[in-house]
This record gives structure tokens, C-alpha cells and sequence, in this order.
């Protein structure tokens, strides 16, 4: 496969390593309120999709960036590269 | 029909005309006592076992497609007990004691092949890691065996000593564990399964569950609603998209792993061996093929196909300890969905819908694990409690910390 | 002499003879021909048997799709088995033998299972050898093991050298036939980067096995032209011996050159095979298409072959198959064949043709019927026809061509989601549903069958493929006939009728898998092994499928058909490995004294892809031990020195850099003062032990983290994820610096005035005590780190330079301790110290520990969120009777207490019931004269001072062993505090 990198361009998906949902951003916070049930269910349990999914991947072999890539399960195709440090902010991440 | 030499003797001389089908074609009926949802090999055998062993009627299994078409009919054929932990060992074991019965018990030859497991060693802790399982086999009563290099070398003389990055210094053998034919076993269990009445529907998806006040009433499929008064589902790397249906999300990512076969060659591995530093492991067919494989490609997908760097990755630790392997041709690839579980190991156990029971989270370990699968779950359906030797697949042991994690990976499905 | 079956012309060159042996028989043949050619031109037509019932085989194709004539190839360590004879390439010296019989090839004594068909139906095995249970391993698989499978390998090392590549273009073109090269031609003169890709080693496809001219030209001439203007473009890499073997995700296709197939050995420093990855935007599919076979009673003799096969071994080869040939034909292009080689001067014995509306020739007998069946036992004599009239002729030839129509060649359409359709007019499936991304299919891979039809597709696809403007090129006149064909897949009644040649799978079979219901189009080939030979199924997937669906009442494409899967060819594994084996398996990482400690004579271990120095043996010791034993009892008498590079560094700046370290460890950062060392401890998000180091505060906005050698990656990775990830606003930059600095331990009493004498600076205990660190200078300025940390419980420190002095370092370390007998120690003596001091290291850090287990529970801060704290709350994880990290020691202090054994109570039960623990580190304490290990025992923090049974079932111990603290040595941890 080939990642669209927002940064570096194309990159070869070999040069990356994946890790999973991109959910796993959405990290319960225990100072609001989140409970031990949350973190079971953020650690835990995944939507598996069968196609569209956004997915973390870390450019390891690269510039250690992560990235939330939008992909296929069924098709592989991939609609859309981006920092995951953008999407963290955009969902309300900062400290 | 009772298959036999003799009967093969018989049909020979009078043209064949005798053999009847494997099992029947039926319609769906209205309403059946229990429905499994996937013809697999786990599905299948839990019909076998229901019918059999749990004397339950009023049976059907559902396939979407073609019976053992899934991770049966798409393995590598490995059928082994050597696992480490408690809520493991006990029931992989159990496995091999029923896969050593199998055939006399549904009168089909998978050629369950006992030729031995291998697991190569290459490090001081690596051989730490291993004692331990071995230990931990042989005090619950299973086969094992430490192998110095050179007892590995009578076996495998061609084996890279000489000029190994990695060194080998010896091997964990199990000597039960070995190869079957994959897709006998399926054939086998739904031909044993249909001449004890359950109903084998090909063809037939599930598209939804009808689910009210809690209670699980039968299946919306692709050939009309099917009533059930349980519902089995055993359906492997489609396992999340199938229990999205009941609103479910489950602790499991579908990944794909590859699979190899060589050109068929005159026999050269005479059991199963598995390269401790890299991805490999390799036995070969009875008709002849090398048949290896390696790591899962490692990002979730529901297509059954993978990519070149896996490929590569695989031919590269074969080359490693079998550099004679060079002049042998890769005849074909393929890919299968795993069901891979947060902690590596499966759940065989009830929903919190009424009526509605869940196998799966196999990863790549599923084969190995059919017969005791197949019987588990239908003790699990028919009883209402889960069998004595799966009392640890819950659902509930990730909220509890209670995690069978045989690799040490954590709640990362791509690891295990 | 010329050989018997030599004709004139072809694309061989009669003035280069090679000589080459087959099953040790020497022949001649020339430059340009296959293995098979040549054998075919001195008349051998015997040269192989079937798999099952092991049936003599002759060629049944002139291509890559061949089933049946594979052979042994090359002898010693480069034999290559299953090597398609059609494809092998001839040079002189070529030997080859024929494979899968048990005495010579014409009497081979297996061919009795040919008497014996009838009980060997498909299947069969799945019916009987189940009693007594225990003969199948025994008896039944040995015997079955022992007659299948082809040919053999050497089971020697492959002497040969593997490459890989990466190549990028605009425009794939996989296929150089009259399709490919105008796509080429197309693309090529446009500017685009342009591969074309054959399997061939003769580029041009079918236009070298046809007569039929290309405007003024041959096909073969306008091939060759067309090639050599390619080949003279900058932006066109014409590629042949290249088999595309599989379509992958974004337009990535792997690609097999092979170099030196074609040579007796590779030329020097060549390899005999490149695997090429090649990255392309859009890619034509010009694969052509592949004859398929018709199945009659004893269709498989040698000499029954694919009549454009026929077509091929006459035009291009030069190489009648025999001088008196038949044709059974379902279409006009049978009658082509009939007609080359008419021309030819070989006799045609007759064309039979199922159509009633069948063309005429002066020039050979038509006859409207089907041949029913044939004879000769090593050969083709003679073929049985019946006329449609129900009369009986018997035709004279020693060989048969068939032709079944054509198969377009759709495998890689297939690769990914791609399912072909169906064709009436062709009666074949093309390409269909969704082809892999930027392909697309032209000429007769797409069903264009005729030549004029190829040209024009192919210019047009390359036109549409790179978006071009304008006119296509003027394309040469060519021949432009329709496809005439009536499906007539097998005759009516007929039983062992070859539709898998190599597997044996015959019609019956077929027949026998509907009767037993394995009817879907994968039990069918999963039952019968109908289309799992070396073809794939290339030659026989369609007449099984054919028949399949007239069983079942239903049409072709409603039987479906099965899934081509990579590799396209079957692919050597040697390739697919590429320069990755013996040494080369995994680049090597060596510390920055490996040079010094190579000079010292050390003994070097594998750590992850590191080699690390693991003990430094002198002159007279003779076991590890001794070496080992005397490292530990030096560096705790005096002082030692060790190279701890290969442990991770990752360098964290930024002002939140304490506030992130609290995220990552579990005990707290955020007090640590500037020039201070802590002992860190990491969680996963799941609550278990991820791995320790230190995290030294060099500035208020500056760590340096270290982390074991095992998980320095995985660590890295972690920590920039949650930088990225969850805390995306902290100010806090990391890098790893694993190899940017050499660090070396330097342990014992004596370390301190052995680093007095480097160290620009005061470094005693007052001025820099146990867990200080700091950026300092060493020698006179060069800028150094120095921590006060402790692996080995003794007074120590670790000093870290730019990784360039790392070998200048050490040899000041040595100098400087010369005076102190400092002794260099490898990773077993830092394992002994660790032990004794009782560290965990990776074998209890096994990623199913908690911090509880570790006895380091209370790290846990509950005064804030860190990753993991909450999850490690689990009730699973928080049990009475948990594991805890105890020491052990045998009763007997001559005992072994050796990892990986299991802890019994002393008098109760050994069995996996009452197992109570295990042994996870062991070694030999010098120090304390007997072995001590580390373990993790139930409730173990309360069971110190119990006699326990230590067991190992698997390597045969069974010992006395008291539980005792994990500090065997010091205790109280005074002697690094000195």
C-alpha cells in the first residue's frame, strides 16, 4: 500500500507501523469523570468496521509522525491522510 | 452411507454409482431449536457435537457461502496443544485428544497426521520462555520435549546451523502436534452432522437478528426470517460485522494473514517447524507442497488477500533456516480474515441478549482448535454453561483484568 | 545430423548448436529453444508422468500455463525441480531429468496405479485408511507421502545470489504481444515513463508463433522492430524474462527477472534472479490468452497437445511435433494450426471439427465427427474418430492438436476484487467487476482475439491509460478474424478424460464430486483437485466447470468460477527471500566498542539484531562459567566496565517535559530535581508492566530517558504516540539518541577513582551522590553525560560521549583503570550482578506483569493520571494470591534452580492444579557459591523463608528450594550509595 504522507508525500506502508483505531486518540480522562468501565471500553472493544476506518499508523521508518489514515477494509483504497496531531486537536486534545 | 475400504472396493467394481451426497441440500424450515450462524469448521463441529454428543434436534447451520469455505478451508493445517497458560493449555489439549479420535468418530479421513511441532530456539531467554511452556505442558499432562540442535539436525539436516544470524540452540518439540487436511475436517463434521438431521443451509446469509425484550427470537437471512429458540455464532473474521447486527462491539479487529504452498515436491519436512526469530513456519503436505506461513500483515482488513512485504518477510525467514528451499517455486498465496482478540485468545461464551451465544476471537489459532471449539460451544448452547475447560473465554474477563495473554502483547490485537 | 522433427525457418538460430542430456541421453537442439522444443525436435515425446496415476506425459503447451512437462533442472545444488521443459530456456550443457518414477521414465513402475484408477477416484482417501487408527502415521502416509509430490530438491544450500529492486513508471504494460507492444508504442513516443514487462525471453507474444504478416511485415519482424524502437527510447524499459506475478495494493506489482535462468550459471557477481517491486500509476494488461484443451477418452497421451502449441513448436521452434498431426477442433483457429503446418510440409492426417458449418481446405481432410479416444502407450498412434454420420475412422498420427477456444488470460484481474464475466460470443470469461486500481485490460486478455483487434486496443488503452490527445499511431495492417467457435467442452460419454493433466482429474471425477454433492466451484476443485496443479488451473478449470454446470442444470457463470491468487507463475522462494539469509538474515548493529572488544577475544550474543560482547574469556579459562564468575567477582571487588549502549535513549526537551514523563510512568516526575536520576516505570494502557529505565533531569526542561534494549523502539513509538496523539498541545519534543552516544557502566568499589582520572570535574560522593547526573566534559572538554545509576548494586555510574568517541572511550576507561585491574564484562556477568541485586529485566518485564507482580505496586501514583493506573485497577489484576517477585535458592547449595521451572509446594502435588510459580531468571552466584534466581510465586511477598519443590519436568529437575528476598545481595543498598 501507499500513504498519501500530508508532510512527505507518497510513502510505502512498509516504512510504517500500524497500531489500530483511531479511536485509541479518544483517551477516557479520569480528572472528568471517566471510569474504569470507559477505559475498558476504549482499550477494549472496536467497531472492526468492514470499510471505512481511520486508523493510526507512525512513520517509523521515516519522520515519526502519526497519522490518521482513512481506509477501505474491504477495498484498501485510502480517502484521506492526515497528522494525528491535527485530528487529536480537532477532537478537543490539547494537555 | 458407512465409508470404508471395503465399500471403496465395492464401488469401484460396480461403477461407482453407489456414493450418495456428503449432506443434504435442504430448505430452510420455519423454526429451528438452535441455530449456529457460519459453516466453518467451528460452526460445523458444533452442530456435529449438538446433534451427537448433547443429542439436541432441530439443528441448522447457516452459511453465507460455501460450507468450509472460511479459515477451514484457508490454513495452514497445524493442529497442536502447546500453549502456556492455564486457561489455555487445558482446552488446546483437550483439542488434540478429540482431533486424535476424529476420524473413527465421523468416519471421514482428515488425515490427522501426528508428525510433531517444532519450535525453533535461538536465544538464552528465548529457551527460558520455552522451558516454562514446556513445563507448564508437561505438568497438565501433555507431550514435550527439549531437542538439542543436533537431535534437530538428524531430522533436519538441511537446517541452517552453519551460517545462522540467529543460532539455533535446540527446539521445544511436541510430537502429537501435526497437520490434518482442512478441508476433510469440515466435510467430515457436516457430513456427520447432516446424517444426524441438522440441516446445512449454503447460501444463506444472516443479515440481521430479530431481538425483543432482550431476547434473541431467530435471524433475518438472505433467504427469509428463520425463528430460532438459540443462536449460535461462529463466524470467525466476520465476527464484528455479524454481532453489529445485536448492537455489539466486540473486543476483536479482523486482520488478514497469508498463507503459502510450494509446487508439490518429494517429502523433505517430515514434521511442522517454526523459526523462533523471524516469521516462518513451515510443514509440508501429504501431496507434496511446502506449506509455510508467517505474521499477519498487521492492519485491519476484510479482504482475503495480502500484501508483498508479508510475502517478502515470509520467504526471508524460510530462506534463513532452510536456504535449500531457494530452488522450490511459491505456487500460490492466499489470505484469511482472523478474528484477532485483544489478548490473543478466544471467547466462547453467552451475549447479554437472551438466547444469543458467541464464538470467536480465534486469531490465527482457530484450526487447531475445532473440535474442542465445536464441542465447547454446543455444551456452552446446550446446557447453558460453558464447558468445563473454556470457563475463561468470557466476555466479561477484559473488564475484570482477567486476560489470557499467552504472548505478553496486550490489548493489541495486531501483536498476538 | 539434423534432428528427426527439424523444420526450416522459425526464430531459432540453426548456427549456434547446443548439445544438452536428458535422463542422461545427450541431444543437440540451438540457440532459441526450450528444453521442450528440443526435445520434441529429436523426437522424444515422452517426458514426464501424471501425479496420481503417473500416466506418461508429453507437453501439453508451448508456455508458462505447461502441466505436464516438468523436469528436474540443472543437478547438485542448483537442480530446480518442476521446471516447465516449454519455458526452460536451452544452452549448452543443459542436463535434465524427468521426475515423479520409481525406475526409468518409459517403464516407470508407480504407472501401476493407472490399473488401479478405478479405487484412486477423487476422493477416495477420504473414505478409507482409517483402521486401525494408528496405521495412518505408520503405514497408510508414508506410503502416500512417498508416491506423491513431483520432483525433489537437492536439499543443498541454493548456491545462487538473489536481488531485489524497486522501479517506478507511469505506464505498466504487462505483456509484449501485438496488444503490448502498440500500447508501448503508444506510451513511448509520448514521453511517459513506460515499462513493458514478458515472461518471454522473445518479446512479441503470439506474433512470434504465427504467419500471418503485420503490414509488409512478418508478425515476428514487426515484433523485433517494434521492440529494438522501444528499447532505443529513454523513457521505456523493455523487460523481458519478466513475469509480472501478482497485482498488489495501489498499483504495486511484483516482478520476477529472471537473469540467468537461461545461463549454464550466473555470470560472476549476477544474480540469477531479481525481484522487482514495481510502483506504477496505471498498468495495461496485455497477457494475451491461453488455448484450453478438450476432454475425450484418453486425451492425454503424449503427443496430444494445445494446437496452437503445435503452431508455436512449428513457426517459431522449426519444430514439427511429429510429421503426421490430427486436429480436433471446436472453432476456425484449429483449422489454422491444420493450415501452418500444411504449409510446413507436415502431413495432416484430418481436422475434426464438431460443427457442421465447419471451413474447407484444399489442402486437408475436414471431418464433421469428435475424436472418442486414442492409442499408444509411451505416444500418440493413432485417434479414434466418430463422424457425425456414426461412422468410425481411425486416423494415423503421432500428434493430436486441440482446440477448445481461447481463455483470455484475466489472472491478475483477479488479484484483487476483480471477478470475471462471462462471453457468449468467446464462450470464455473476461476480465470483470473492479480491476485492480489503474488497470486496465487490452487485446486478447481483453477478448479482442484478432491481431488488427490487439493493435488497436492496446494503442487505445495506452491513449486512455496517460490521458493522451490526438490521433493513436498508424498501426500495420493486420489479420482481423471473428471468432467462430461453438463451446463443446468434453464428448458426449466419455469417463477418463483428462481435464487436469497433472492431477489426474478426469471427467469422472468431476461426475463422481456432483453425485457425492461437493458442487460449488471450490469443493469441486478442493475434492477432485481439479486446477490446484502447477497451472493453476490455467489448462483445466474450464472444463471442469463446463461439465459442472451441465450436472447441475445451470450455466457457467452460475457456477461461478474460482479465484486466481498470486503468484501469476510459480515463483522460486529463493527470490522472494532476496539477499536476506545466512549472515545477511538481519542487518547487524554493533555497539561502538565492538572493535575494542573483538581485539579482547569476546564472545559476542545476538540481542535483538545487536551483538553484544557477553563474556571476555582469557587465556586458560576454559568454560563460560570461569569467565563469567571471574567478570562478576572482579567488577564487585574492584571495578568493571560494560557497554550499555544498546539501551534506549529517547531525549525529552520542552517545558512540559515533566508533565509528560508523569503521563508515561507511573510514579512521578514532576519533583524531580534538575540533576537527578529516578527510576521510572512504565505501564501499557491495559494496566501491565511496558518496560523501566531512568529518566535523568539534565534541566528543568530536559530528561533523558533510558529503556531497556528489547523495547527501545516500541518505547519510542509509545512516547510519541501519546505526545501526538493525547497530548498534542504539551510543549515537549522527543528524539531517540540510541546511537547517539556510547555509554558505557562502570561498576564497582573502584569506579569512582577510575573515572576521577577522565572526568573533567569533581565527581565525589558529596559533589555528585548515588542518582545524580550531568552534562560534563571528559579528557580535557569533550562533552560527556554522566549518570550515578546502578545495575549491578554497586558504586557505579554510567558516562555517555558522542558515539564517535565510543571506542576512545573505552580504551581511556581501560587505561585509566589499568591500576585497579579493571575488567571489561559482558551481558552474562551483568545478568549474574542484576540477579543478585534482584532487578527485573525482560524475562519478568513479559508483558503479563503487573507493577504488583514486580513488587513495585505502590509506584502506582493515585495522585495522578498516568497511562495504565486506571486499568491496572482490575479486580483480575489485584487478587490475594497474585504472583510477587521473590528470590529462590536451592536447599542444597550444588542444586541448579534453572528458568523456566515451576514452584510445588514441598509436600503437595506436582501438576499443573497446584502450580504455585516459576522461575523467570537464574544464574550462578559467585559471590554466594551456589545458583539464585528470580521468580514470581503466589503471594510470594509472604511466603519468604518457605521451602519449596522446584520443578523442571522437561529437562529433569526436581529440587529443594527456599523462597527468599530478591535481594541476595546488599540489601540495604549500601554500596551504591557509597
Amino acid at each position: 500500500m501507499i500513504i498519501d504522507h500530508p508532510l512527505l508525500g507518497p510513502r510505502d506502508s512498509a516504512e510504517f507501523t500500524y497500531k489500530g483505531d483511531a479511536r485509541l486518540i479518544d483517551r477516557p480522562d479520569p480528572e472528568k469523570g471517566a471510569t474504569a468501565h470507559d477505559f475498558y471500553d476504549y482499550g477494549y472493544l472496536r467497531d472492526n468496521p468492514a470499510g471505512w476506518h481511520e486508523e493510526l499508523w507512525f512513520h517509523e521508518a521515516g519522520d515519526r509522525s502519526w497519522l490518521v489514515v482513512t481506509r477501505n477494509t474491504l477495498t484498501h483504497e485510502i480517502s484521506k491522510v492526515e497528522l494525528a496531531r491535527d485530528v487529536a486537536r480537532s477532537r478537543g486534545r490539547s494537555k | 452411507m458407512r465409508f470404508s475400504g471395503l465399500r471403496v472396493i465395492k464401488e469401484a467394481l460396480t461403477g461407482h454409482k453407489g456414493w450418495t451426497p456428503a449432506w443434504r441440500d435442504p430448505e430452510p424450515q420455519a423454526h429451528y431449536d438452535i441455530i449456529i450462524i457460519g459453516g466453518g469448521g467451528h460452526g460445523l463441529a458444533t452442530a456435529y457435537y449438538l446433534a451427537k454428543e448433547f443429542k439436541q434436534k432441530r439443528i441448522a447451520v447457516l452459511e453465507k457461502g460455501w460450507i468450509g469455505g472460511g479459515n477451514v478451508g484457508r490454513n495452514t493445517t497445524i493442529i497442536r496443544s502447546n500453549y502456556l497458560l492455564d486457561g489455555n493449555e487445558p482446552f488446546y489439549e483437550m483439542s488434540l485428544k478429540l482431533w486424535e479420535g476424529l476420524e473413527q468418530d465421523f468416519n471421514f479421513n482428515a488425515m490427522v497426521s501426528q508428525r510433531g511441532i517444532l519450535n525453533l530456539i535461538h536465544s538464552d531467554a528465548q529457551r527460558d520462555a520455552f522451558i516454562r511452556r514446556g513445563n507448564a505442558m508437561r505438568l497438565n499432562g501433555v507431550d514435550a520435549e527439549m531437542l538439542t540442535t543436533a537431535q534437530i539436525k538428524e531430522r533436519y539436516p538441511y537446517l541452517n546451523t552453519e551460517d545462522a544470524r540467529f543460532p539455533i540452540k535446540g527446539g521445544l518439540a511436541q510430537h502429537r502436534g501435526g497437520t490434518v487436511r482442512h478441508d476433510a475436517v469440515a466435510w467430515g463434521y457436516a457430513r456427520g452432522a447432516d446424517s444426524r438431521g441438522v440441516d446445512i443451509i449454503q447460501n444463506c446469509e444472516v443479515t440481521g437478528f430479530k431481538i425483543e425484550n432482550g431476547k434473541c427470537l431467530g435471524v433475518e437471512t438472505s433467504r427469509g426470517f428463520i425463528g430460532a429458540t438459540k443462536v449460535g455464532c461462529a463466524v470467525a473474521g466476520s465476527s464484528s460485522r455479524l454481532m453489529a447486527h445485536a448492537n455489539m462491539r466486540l473486543p476483536i479487529e479482523s486482520h488478514v494473514l497469508q498463507a503459502f504452498v510450494s509446487e508439490g515436491l518429494k517429502p523433505v519436512m517430515p514434521g511442522v517447524v517454526t523459526f523462533g526469530a523471524g516469521h516462518f513456519y513451515c510443514s509440508q503436505s501429504d501431496k507434496g507442497g511446502l506449506v509455510f506461513g508467517g505474521d499477519i500483515d498487521g492492519y485491519n482488513t476484510y479482504a482475503q488477500r495480502g500484501n508483498l512485504p508479508v510475502v517478502e518477510d515470509v520467504c526471508e525467514g524460510g530462506m534463513a533456516i532452510f536456504p535449500a528451499f531457494g530452488r522450490a517455486r511459491l505456487l500460490r498465496m492466499w489470505g484469511g480474515i482472523m478474528d484477532m482478540s485483544m489478548d490473543g485468545s478466544p471467547i466462547i461464551d453467552k451475549t447479554h441478549i437472551d438466547g444469543l451465544y458467541f464464538n470467536g476471537g480465534w486469531c490465527y489459532g482457530g484450526f487447531k482448535a475445532t473440535p474442542a471449539s465445536g464441542m465447547c460451544f454446543a455444551h456452552l448452547l446446550a446446557r447453558d454453561a460453558p464447558h468445563p475447560n473454556a470457563t475463561a473465554y468470557r466476555f466479561d474477563r477484559f473488564e475484570k483484568g482477567l486476560m489470557i495473554d499467552e504472548k505478553g502483547m496486550g490489548n493489541q490485537p495486531n501483536l498476538h | 545430423m539434423t534432428p528427426k522433427n527439424r523444420l526450416d525457418g522459425g526464430q531459432i538460430d540453426p548456427a549456434i548448436t547446443h548439445e544438452f542430456r536428458f535422463d542422461g541421453k545427450s541431444y543437440t537442439g540451438h540457440a532459441g529453444d526450450t528444453l521442450a522444443s528440443a526435445l520434441l525436435a529429436n523426437g522424444v515425446r515422452l517426458m514426464g508422468r501424471s501425479f496420481k496415476y503417473h500416466r506418461p506425459r508429453g507437453v501439453l503447451t508451448a508456455g508458462s500455463e505447461e502441466p505436464n512437462a516438468l523436469v528436474e533442472l540443472r543437478s547438485g545444488a542448483r537442480q530446480e525441480p518442476n521446471t516447465r521443459a516449454t519455458t526452460a530456456e536451452l544452452f549448452d550443457g543443459l542436463v535434465a531429468k524427468s521426475q515423479n518414477r520409481i525406475g526409468s521414465l518409459r517403464f516407470d513402475l508407480m504407472a501401476v496405479n493407472d490399473r488401479f484408477s478405478n479405487f484412486l477416484t477423487a476422493g477416495f482417501y477420504y473414505k478409507t485408511f482409517m483402521w486401525p487408527a494408528a496405521f495412518w502415521e505408520k503405514i497408510y502416509e508414508p506410503i502416500i507421502r512417498k508416491a506423491a509430490g513431483l520432483g525433489s530438491l537437492s536439499l543443498l544450500d541454493d548456491p545462487d545470489v538473489y536481488d531485489k529492486g524497486f522501479l517506478h513508471c507511469d505506464l505498466l504494460i504487462v505483456g509484449a504481444g501485438p496488444a503490448g507492444l502498440s500500447a508501448a508504442l503508444t506510451a513511448g513516443r509520448s514521453g511517459a515513463d513506460v515499462i513493458i514487462a514478458d515472461e518471454d525471453f522473445r518479446m512479441g507474444g503470439r506474433l512470434n508463433s504465427e504467419t500471418f504478416s503485420l503490414g509488409d511485415q512478418s508478425g515476428a519482424d514487426w515484433a523485433a522492430a517494434t521492440v529494438a524502437e522501444l528499447a532505443a527510447l529513454p523513457n521505456v524499459r523493455v523487460m523481458n524474462r519478466t513475469t509480472i506475478i501478482g497485482a498488489f495494493d495501489h498499483g504495486i506489482y511484483g516482478a520476477v527477472e529472471r537473469v540467468s535462468d537461461h545461463l549454464p550459471t550466473p555470470l560472476d557477481g549476477k544474480p540469477r534472479q531479481v525481484l522487482w517491486r514495481i510502483y506504477t500509476k496505471q498498468t495495461i494488461l496485455a497477457a494475451g490468452a491461453i488455448e484450453r484443451p478438450i476432454a475425450f477418452e484418453n486425451n492425454d497421451r503424449p503427443g496430444i497437445m494445445l494446437a496452437s502449441a503445435l503452431r508455436t513448436y512449428a513457426n517459431r521452434y522449426a519444430v514439427a511435433a511429429d510429421r503426421r498431426v490430427a486436429i480436433f477442433t471446436n472453432n476456425d483457429d484449429g483449422h489454422r494450426t491444420a493450415a501452418d503446418l500444411h504449409a510446413k510440409g507436415i502431413k495432416i492426417a484430418a481436422v475434426v471439427d464438431v460443427r457442421a458449418d465447419a471451413p474447407r481446405s484444399h489442402d486437408f481432410e475436414v471431418l464433421h465427427g469428435q475424436v472418442i479416444d486414442t492409442k499408444g502407450r509411451h505416444g500418440l498412434t493413432f485417434a479414434e474418430v466418430r463422424l457425425e454420420s456414426g461412422d468410425m475412422r481411425t486416423l494415423e498420427c503421432g500428434a493430436l492438436g486441440m482446440a477448445g477456444g481461447w481463455n483470455p488470460n484475466v489472472h491478475l484481474t483477479c488479484h484483487q476484487r476483480g471477478r470475471p464475466a462471462w462471453n457468449d460470443a468467446l464462450a470464455a470469461f473476461v476480465p470483470g467487476g473492479v480491476l485492480p486500481v489503474g488497470m486496465t485490460v487490452a487485446g486478447a486478455a481483453n477478448g479482442d482475439m484478432s491481431t488488427a483487434g490487439a493493435l488497436r486496443g492496446g494503442a487505445e488503452a495506452a491513449k486512455r491509460a496517460l490521458g493522451l490527445k490526438g490521433k493513436l499511431p498508424t498501426l500495420p495492417e493486420a489479420e482481423d478474424a471473428p471468432v467462430n467457435i461453438t463451446p463443446f467442452w468434453y464428448v458426449e460419454g466419455c469417463s477418463r478424460a483428462w481435464l487436469d493433466q497433472q492431477n489426474d482429474v478426469t471427467v469422472k471425477d468431476v461426475k463422481l464430486s456432483h453425485q457425492e454433492g461437493y458442487r460449488s466451484v471450490e469443493h469441486l476443485k478442493r475434492y477432485t483437485t481439479l486446477g490446484m496443479a502447477t497451472d493453476q488451473g490455467k489448462t483445466s478449470n474450464m472444463g471442469g466447470l463446463a461439465i459442472m454446470a451441465e450436472l447441475a442444470g445451470k450455466s457457467i457463470p452460475e457456477v461461478g468460477t474460482t479465484i486466481f491468487r498470486p503468484p501469476y507463475t510459480p515463483t522460486s522462494i529463493g527470490v522472494l527471500g532476496g539477499r536476506a539469509r545466512g549472515q545477511a538474515f538481519h542487518p547487524k548493529r554493533l555497539t561502538p566498542s565492538h572493535t575494542w572488544a573483538t581485539e579482547q577475544g569476546a564472545i559476542f550474543v545476538e540481542v535483538g539484531n545487536w551483538l553484544r560482547a557477553q563474556w571476555f574469556p582469557r587465556a586458560g579459562e576454559t568454560t563460560w562459567r570461569e569467565s563469567v564468575d571471574r567478570e562478576v567477582l572482579a567488577t564487585r571487588k574492584s571495578v568493571g566496565v560494560c557497554d550499555v549502549t544498546t539501551l534506549g535513549k529517547v531525549d525529552v526537551q520542552g517545558t512540559d517535559a515533566a508533565e509528560f514523563l508523569n503521563k508515561i510512568y507511573c510514579n512521578g516526575f514532576a519533583k524531580l530535581a534538575v540533576g537527578r536520576t529516578r527510576y521510572g516505570l512504565m505501564l501499557r494502557e491495559d494496566g501491565i508492566a511496558m518496560d523501566d529505565g531512568t529518566a535523568a533531569r539534565l534541566a528543568d526542561d530536559h530528561f533523558v530517558v533510558t529503556t531497556t534494549t528489547a523495547n527501545a523502539l516500541s518505547v519510542y513509538r509509545h512516547m510519541e504516540f501519546v505526545r501526538q496523539c493525547l497530548y498534542p498541545d504539551m510543549d515537549v519534543q522527543l528524539i531517540s539518541t540510541t546511537e547517539a552516544w556510547a555509554q558505557y557502566a562502570v561498576a564497582g568499589p573502584n569506579s569512582r577513582k577510575v573515572l576521577e582520572k577522565l572526568v573533567d570535574g569533581d565527581i565525589s560522593n558529596e559533589a555528585f551522590p548515588f542518582m545524580a547526573c550531568a552534562n560534563i566534559t571528559v579528557c580535557g572538554g569533550l562533552r560527556a553525560r554522566l549518570f550515578r545509576i546502578s545495575f549491578s548494586g554497586e558504586l557505579a555510574y554510567e558516562i555517555a560521549v558522542p558515539t564517535a568517541y565510543g571506542d576512545a572511550l573505552i580504551r581511556k576507561i581501560m587505561e585509566a583503570g589499568a591500576e585497579y585491574d579493571i575488567t571489561a564484562y559482558g551481558t552474562e556477568a551483568l545478568g549474574v550482578m542484576r540477579i543478585e541485586k534482584g532487578h527485573a529485566a525482560g524475562n519478568e518485564l513479559n508483558g503479563t506483569t503487573t507493577a504488583a507482580n514486580l513488587g513495585m505496586g505502590r509506584m502506582v501514583s493515585k495522585a495522578k493520571d498516568s497511562i495504565g493506573s486506571v486499568l491496572s485497577e482490575r479486580e483480575g489484576l489485584n487478587r490475594a494470591d497474585d504472583l510477587r517477585q521473590v528470590g529462590i535458592k536451592p536447599v542444597d547449595p550444588a542444586d541448579p534452580v534453572p528458568a523456566g521451572a515451576h514452584l510445588m509446594k514441598a509436600d503437595g502435588p506436582v501438576d499443573a492444579a497446584h502450580d504455585q510459580g516459576y522461575v523467570t531468571s537464574a544464574c550462578y552466584s559467585p559471590n554466594l557459591g551456589h545458583s539464585i534466581a528470580l521468580g514470581f510465586l503466589k503471594d510470594g511477598a509472604n511466603r519468604l523463608g518457605e521451602r519449596m519443590r522446584l520443578v523442571s519436568p522437561l529437562t529433569g529437575v526436581n529440587v529443594d528450594v527456599e523462597i527468599v528476598s530478591a535481594h541476595f545481595i546488599d540489601p540495604e543498598g549500601e554500596r551504591l550509595r557509597a
